[in-house]
C-alpha cells in the first residue's frame, strides 16, 4: 500500500480527529443528562423531545447542513445572535462543524445512553435511597457504573459517525484547509478530480478505521454481555 | 355497433402509439449545473417541435466523465468545459467529430446585497468583505477562472484567509445566496433571466482576465446509432437554441 499522503491531506485526518474528539466530548455532557429525562420523565411531551433528537437519523444530512446554514447565516437567528454576542459567524468555522456534527450525532449518543439508564430499572436507585444515598449519589455511584456499557456504546458511536459524516460538514464548511476540510470532504474532493489515488488512500484508512472501531464495540459489547 | 366503434377506436389508438415508439426516441442528456435553467428551456421547445423526449442530469463534468467511464447510460453530455468531453473523446467513449462548443461561459463576481459590488470590481481590492466564496477550481471550470482573475489581478495571495470553496458553482451560488458569504465567483448564467440580472449587485469580470470557458457538448459512443440523441445536438446548434442560450448570459463561439 502506497502511503504518500499529501501534507494537506494529513491536515485533514488530524482535523477529522479533533473534530470528533470535541463532538464526543461535548455529547456525553449533553446527552446524559439529556438521556436520563428521557429514561424516567412522564411528561406528555416527552415523545416529542424523543422524536426531535432521532430526526437526524431520518433526515439527509444535506438538509439539515442547508437549514443550519440558513440559520447561522446573516439572516437566520443563530447568525443574528452570534453576532450580537461578537461571536463572528458560525459556517465556515470549527466552531460551526462542532454543532452541526453534535446536532447530526445526538440520537447516536443519546439512545444508547437511554437504553442504559432504562434497563437498570428504579429498583437499584431506590435501594441505594433506603441506604441514604442522595440524588447526586444515587446517579453517580449507582446509575453511572450500570449503565457503563451505554456510555462505551455511545462513545464510540458519536466518534465514528462524526467521522464519517459527510452531508453536514459539507455545506456548513466551505471546504477550507485546517479549519473545515475534514476527511469525508478531503476524499470526494478527490474523486471528484479523479484523483483516484490520493481518494484511495484516505478512503482505505477510513474503511480500516471504522472496521476496527466496530470490531472493538461488538467484541466489547459481547465481554459486557457475559458479565 | 358501440363494441365494433370502440374496437376501431382502440385499433387507432394501438397504431397512434406505435407509431410514436417508432418515431419518438428518448434522449439521456448530463447537462453541466450551470446550464440547468437555459437546458429546460430548450428541452422544452425541442420536444414540442420533434415528439421526443429529453430526460436531464444536472452535476459537474468531471463526475459525470467519471461515470460515464462506469458504463452509465447517458446518452449525451453537456460539460462545463472542454478539457472532459476531448478527455470522453480520446478514450473512444464519444463518438469522434461531435464535439461542439455550445456556450461560451461568462464568469460574474456577485453579491446578494444590492449595491455592494461596483461595476469595476474595486471591492475586491478594498477588502472589507469577510468572505468570498469560488467553487474548487479542480472541480469547475468557473472555480478555474475565478483562481485566473485573482491571480491576473495579483490578489489571490491577498484573498487566501478570505477563500470559501463549493464544490460546484451551484453551492458557492448558495453560500452567496444565504449571505454566508459577501462575494461568490459564479456563471452569469445563475443570475440571468431572460436577458437579465434579476437580483443582488454584480462586476462582469472582462474575457481577458480569464481563459475562455468553452462549454463543450458530445454525443456518447454508446448513443452512436441514436437518432433522437442526433436531432438534440443538431437542435442545440440551432437559432432558436442559440437565442435561449445568448438570453442566459452566455456568449457564443
Amino acid at each position: 500500500m502506497m502511503l504518500n499522503i499529501a501534507p494537506a491531506d494529513l491536515q485533514s485526518v488530524w482535523l477529522t480527529l479533533k473534530l470528533a474528539s470535541v463532538v464526543t466530548l461535548l455529547l456525553l455532557l449533553i446527552a446524559t443528562p439529556l438521556a436520563w429525562w428521557l429514561a424516567h420523565s412522564r411528561r406528555w411531551y416527552k415523545g416529542i423531545i424523543a422524536s426531535l433528537v432521532a430526526l437526524p437519523l431520518v433526515l439527509p444530512p444535506t438538509v439539515l447542513g442547508f437549514y443550519l446554514l440558513l440559520l447561522m447565516g446573516p439572516h437566520g437567528v443563530v447568525g443574528e445572535l452570534t453576532h450580537a454576542l461578537n461571536l463572528g459567524r458560525l459556517p465556515f468555522t470549527f466552531a460551526g462543524l462542532v454543532i452541526g456534527s453534535v446536532l447530526f450525532s445526538m440520537p447516536f449518543a443519546v439512545q444508547p445512553i437511554q437504553n442504559a439508564f432504562e434497563s437498570i430499572g428504579k429498583r437499584p436507585l431506590e435501594v441505594a435511597a433506603t441506604l441514604r444515598a442522595s440524588l447526586l449519589d444515587q446517579f453517580f455511584s449507582v446509575a453511572l457504573p450500570l449503565a457503563r456499557p451505554g456510555f462505551l456504546t455511545a462513545m464510540i458511536l458519536a466518534f465514528a459517525h462524526t467521522v464519517g459524516e459527510f452531508g453536514v460538514v459539507l455545506m456548513l464548511g466551505g471546504n477550507i484547509d485546517g479549519e473545515t476540510r475534514v476527511l469525508s470532504v478531503a476524499i470526494y474532493s478527490h474523486v471528484e478530480a479523479m484523483e483516484y489515488d490520493a481518494a484511495h488512500v484516505l478512503a482505505g484508512g477510513m474503511v480500516l478505521f471504522s472496521f476496527v472501531v466496530l470490531l472493538g464495540l461488538y467484541l466489547l459489547g459481547g465481554k459486557e454481555g457475559k458479565r | 355497433m358501440k363494441l365494433s366503434q370502440s374496437r376501431v377506436l382502440l385499433g387507432a389508438l394501438l397504431c397512434g402509439m406505435m407509431a410514436n415508439t417508432v418515431y419518438a426516441g428518448e434522449v439521456n442528456a448530463a447537462v453541466a449545473a450551470n446550464f440547468t435553467a437555459p437546458v429546460q428551456q430548450i428541452v422544452a421547445q425541442f420536444q414540442k417541435e420533434t415528439g421526443h423526449t429529453v430526460k436531464l442530469s444536472f452535476g459537474s463534468s468531471g463526475k459525470f466523465t467519471a461515470q460515464i467511464k462506469e458504463g452509465a447510460p447517458f446518452d449525451v453530455l453537456l460539460a462545463a468545459d472542454e478539457k472532459n468531453p476531448q478527455l470522453l473523446e480520446k478514450e473512444g467513449l464519444a463518438v469522434e467529430g461531435s464535439r461542439f462548443v455550445y456556450a461560451l461561459g461568462k464568469l460574474v463576481l456577485w453579491s446578494a446585497q444590492s449595491g455592494y459590488v461596483d461595476d469595476k470590481g474595486h471591492v475586491l481590492r478594498k477588502g472589507g468583505y469577510n468572505k468570498l466564496a469560488y467553487a474548487d477550481p479542480k472541480l469547475a471550470p468557473y472555480g478555474l477562472a475565478a483562481k485566473e482573475t485573482l491571480e491576473e489581478l495579483g490578489l489571490w495571495n491577498a484573498v487566501q484567509g478570505k477563500l470559501v470553496t463549493g464544490e460546484s458553482i451551484t453551492q458557492t451560488y448558495q453560500f452567496a445566496a444565504t449571505g454566508n458569504a459577501e462575494l461568490a465567483f459564479i456563471a452569469l448564467s445563475q443570475i440571468t433571466q431572460n436577458g437579465k440580472v434579476t437580483e443582488g449587485s454584480w462586476w462582469i469580470v472582462p474575457a481577458h482576465l480569464y481563459n475562455p470557458i468553452k462549454q463543450s457538448a458530445v454525443q456518447l459512443s454508446a448513443a452512436k446509432d441514436k437518432a433522437a440523441a442526433q436531432a438534440f445536438l443538431t437542435f442545440l446548434k440551432g437559432e432558436k437554441a442559440k437565442t435561449i442560450i445568448r438570453s442566459f448570459g452566455y456568449d457564443l463561439p
